[in-house]
């Protein structure tokens, strides 16, 4: 089933929680809303569930408008951040529910009800905890059952509402797992709300990016990450340094720091935006760039060794003035940097964002050492 | 160190033992249990321990002759009778009351609120005395239901609507907190999964609210019980129909017969407290099923 957001907006009082919203989203896709608190993510969410109402606008599922249909009529599974499971049930009356309250015509009998329960406690592998109150689960386990309970009636459509949000990181990454392994079984079309990037970019097929009530760019999770549309997704979506200044003759410059941006026309008010990993750093400035960073930290966990550097004589943008440098950990057996070092960041690749255009463009050294391109984005 | 050692050891890190000041972490635990067991022991164990006492003075046949007394009896069954039909009435009622008063928004709420603690601060008396007036032949009340040939003052009727509207307020607020904790997303889920309106709050709220609907109808059940002011002056009082036990009670102690007054009320207070207890343990059970602790 496709669902089609259009132009849907919703206001609280005097806060517009959405704008004019419209989205298309794909049939058996799992689609991820992400966005800050504030963005409208799980409010659309709730509008495309109908346990809230939009104030203009239409929700199609499959092309027939829903949008005056009441939730209990549109058939899909919803999953709570607090999994609102009923305390006074067991986990397999918790999971019935919603078999039970079919109209009497369409209520399957009582035995067939207890083995598809039987069944979704195998799915989630909890059949010796189906006489336990939801008191006595631990939270994975409370939101395992939200989940089978809320596909117990096959819906076609599953709605999660910051379905990890609760659960501690260990936890989370199964879960997540867990939770695509069902997707990809059941093709559900489905739809989760979270503020977690890398849950987003890891788990879904097409990450819709929010902010105050706006969508701000809608692509795969990889596209997404490499060609960010705007200032907020490229913010959003990861660690990233920023240069800001003004550019000259091709030449972006701050303070004692500049970067040569070949093939810029553009002069005045611009800013730089590097991911971590496309930068390198060097022992002396070089050609085409001189940014001179002294190294606060050094963490040494993970694949990579990430190096946190204050610019030495300008300031960068956001983040707490704090730049960070994604390096390998045989460079870092070769280089050694130890907090206090003067080190010069060596961009490879950037993206430069001016005041004429929402798009960046894409500047890469690595590629033009010899003979400066520009790459523009649409 | 030997098994018994290790038990104690663990039982005194559980329960740190009274003048143990050092585990401790809130201050007063002696001043504070002290002084609440000296005022339960002053201002509700004595008197009770006096109750028994004047009791204790006579022997068991005259306690029996006393307490099955036939007028006496017949005042148990219209004092049960009516504080039973009073509570169930306040159970509808004041669950209505409350589920308005936490659902809905509209003008005049925080007003009504406060007028459902006014039977607890109005002298039941003078609500008695209202009451019979309202309900009587020719009162605002009472002319229109003598037309339809119900005749409420000074009959059991009466002693229902007295009882009914002194014990209220115990059904709505000790529903009304567990209503507004109830969260949203229980019934949103419900529905979401199909649910009709009727169904979600059969399957959903109620099992939720009931313990804390059977204790508030448990305690204006009591409190009906032991209903005096209110009542006396709208029951007409006539002996087998309409007199009320704690009418006797007052009834023996006008001919100065202590002893007797007491027996009564030691029945009374017996079914009180019996009711109170069996209440309190089943809801401890319920809810440590429900809630796993």
């Amino acid at each position: 089933m496709t669902i089609t957001v259009d132009g849907i907006s919703k206001r609280f009082g005097k806060f517009q929680a959405l704008n004019n919203v419209s989205l298309d989203i794909p049939e058996g896709k799992l689609t991820a809303l992400l966005g800050p608190s504030g963005s409208g993510k799980t409010t659309l969410l709730r509008i495309i569930a109908g346990l809230e109402s939009a104030d203009s606008g239409q929700i199609a599922f499959s092309g027939q408008d829903v949008t005056k249909l009441h939730v209990r009529d549109r058939n899909i599974g919803f999953v709570f951040q607090h999994y609102a499971l009923f305390r006074h049930m067991t986990v397999a009356q918790n999971i019935a529910f919603g078999l039970d309250s079919l109209p009497r015509k369409q209520r399957p009998p009582k035995a067939e009800i207890q083995k598809r329960v039987n069944e979704l406690l195998e799915m989630i592998q909890l059949p010796h905890l189906a006489n336990r109150f939801p008191a006595q689960l631990s939270g994975g386990q409370k939101q395992r059952v939200a989940l089978a309970r809320s596909i117990a009636t096959r819906p076609k459509i599953l709605l999660l509402d910051e379905p990890f949000g609760a659960l501690d990181a260990k936890v989370r990454k199964d879960l997540r797992r867990w939770l695509r392994n069902l997707h990809d079984e059941f093709h559900f079309t489905s739809i989760f709300v979270t503020h977690d990037q890398e849950e987003a970019l890891e788990l879904s097929d097409q990450v819709v990016v929010m902010s105050q009530g706006n969508v701000e760019q809608v692509n795969e999770p990889t596209e997404l990450y490499a060609r960010p549309d705007s200032r907020f997704v490229f913010d959003f979506l990861g660690q990233v340094n920023v240069l800001s200044g003004e550019v000259q003759h091709s030449r972006l410059n701050q303070g004692n720091a500049w970067v040569t941006v070949p093939g810029i026309e553009h002069q005045g008010n611009a800013q730089l935006y590097l991911r971590p990993h496309e930068v390198r750093l060097a022992t002396a400035p070089v050609a085409h760039a001189n940014l001179p960073l002294r190294i606060e930290a050094v963490s040494l966990i993970g694949s990579e060794v990430r190096v946190e550097l204050r610019p030495e004589g300008w300031a960068s943008e956001g983040s707490d003035n704090i730049w960070e440098v994604g390096i390998s950990h045989a460079e870092f057996n070769q280089q050694r940097p130890t907090r206090g070092d003067l080190r010069y960041a060596v961009p490879e690749i950037g993206h430069l964002f001016t005041d004429k255009d929402t798009q960046p463009a894409t500047v890469n050294w690595a590629e033009a050492e010899s003979l400066p391109r520009v790459r523009l984005i649409n | 160190m030997s098994t018994a050692n290790q038990a104690s050891a663990v039982i005194s890190q559980r329960w740190p033992r009274i003048g143990n000041r050092s585990k401790r972490v809130l201050p007063g635990f002696g001043l504070s249990l002290g002084i609440s067991l000296l005022f339960i022991s002053l201002i509700l164990m004595l008197p009770l321990t006096g109750l028994v006492m004047e009791v204790s003075a006579m022997s068991f046949d005259q306690f029996w002759f006393v307490i099955t007394d036939p007028r006496v009896v017949a005042s148990y069954k219209v004092t049960a009778l009516a504080a039973l039909a009073a509570s169930l009435f306040n159970g509808l009622f004041g669950l209505l009351l409350a589920w308005v008063l936490v659902r809905y928004e509209f003008p005049g709420k925080r007003l009504i609120d406060a007028v459902v603690d006014l039977p607890f601060a109005l002298p039941t008396a003078v609500a008695g005395i209202v009451l019979a007036t309202l309900f009587a032949e020719n009162g605002w009340y009472g002319q229109w239901l003598s037309k339809l040939g119900i005749e409420v003052a000074f009959t059991p009727v009466g002693i229902v609507v007295a009882m009914a509207f002194t014990s209220l307020p115990f059904v709505v607020r000790t529903v009304q907190p567990v209503l507004e904790e109830l969260a949203p997303e229980d019934e949103e889920a419900a529905v979401s999964l199909g649910a009709s309106d009727g169904l979600v709050f059969r399957r959903v709220i109620f099992p939720a609210l009931w313990p804390a609907l059977l204790t508030g109808v448990a305690l204006s059940f009591t409190r009906s019980l032991g209903e005096f002011g209110a009542v006396i002056f709208i029951a007409g009082n006539m002996p087998y129909v309409s007199e009320v036990t704690s009418l006797m009670i007052f009834v023996r102690l006008q001919e100065y017969d202590y002893a007797a007054a007491s027996a009564i009320a030691s029945v009374v207070l017996m079914v009180s407290l019996v009711m109170l207890f069996a209440i309190t343990l089943w809801q401890a059970r319920y809810l440590k099923r429900v809630e796993g602790r």
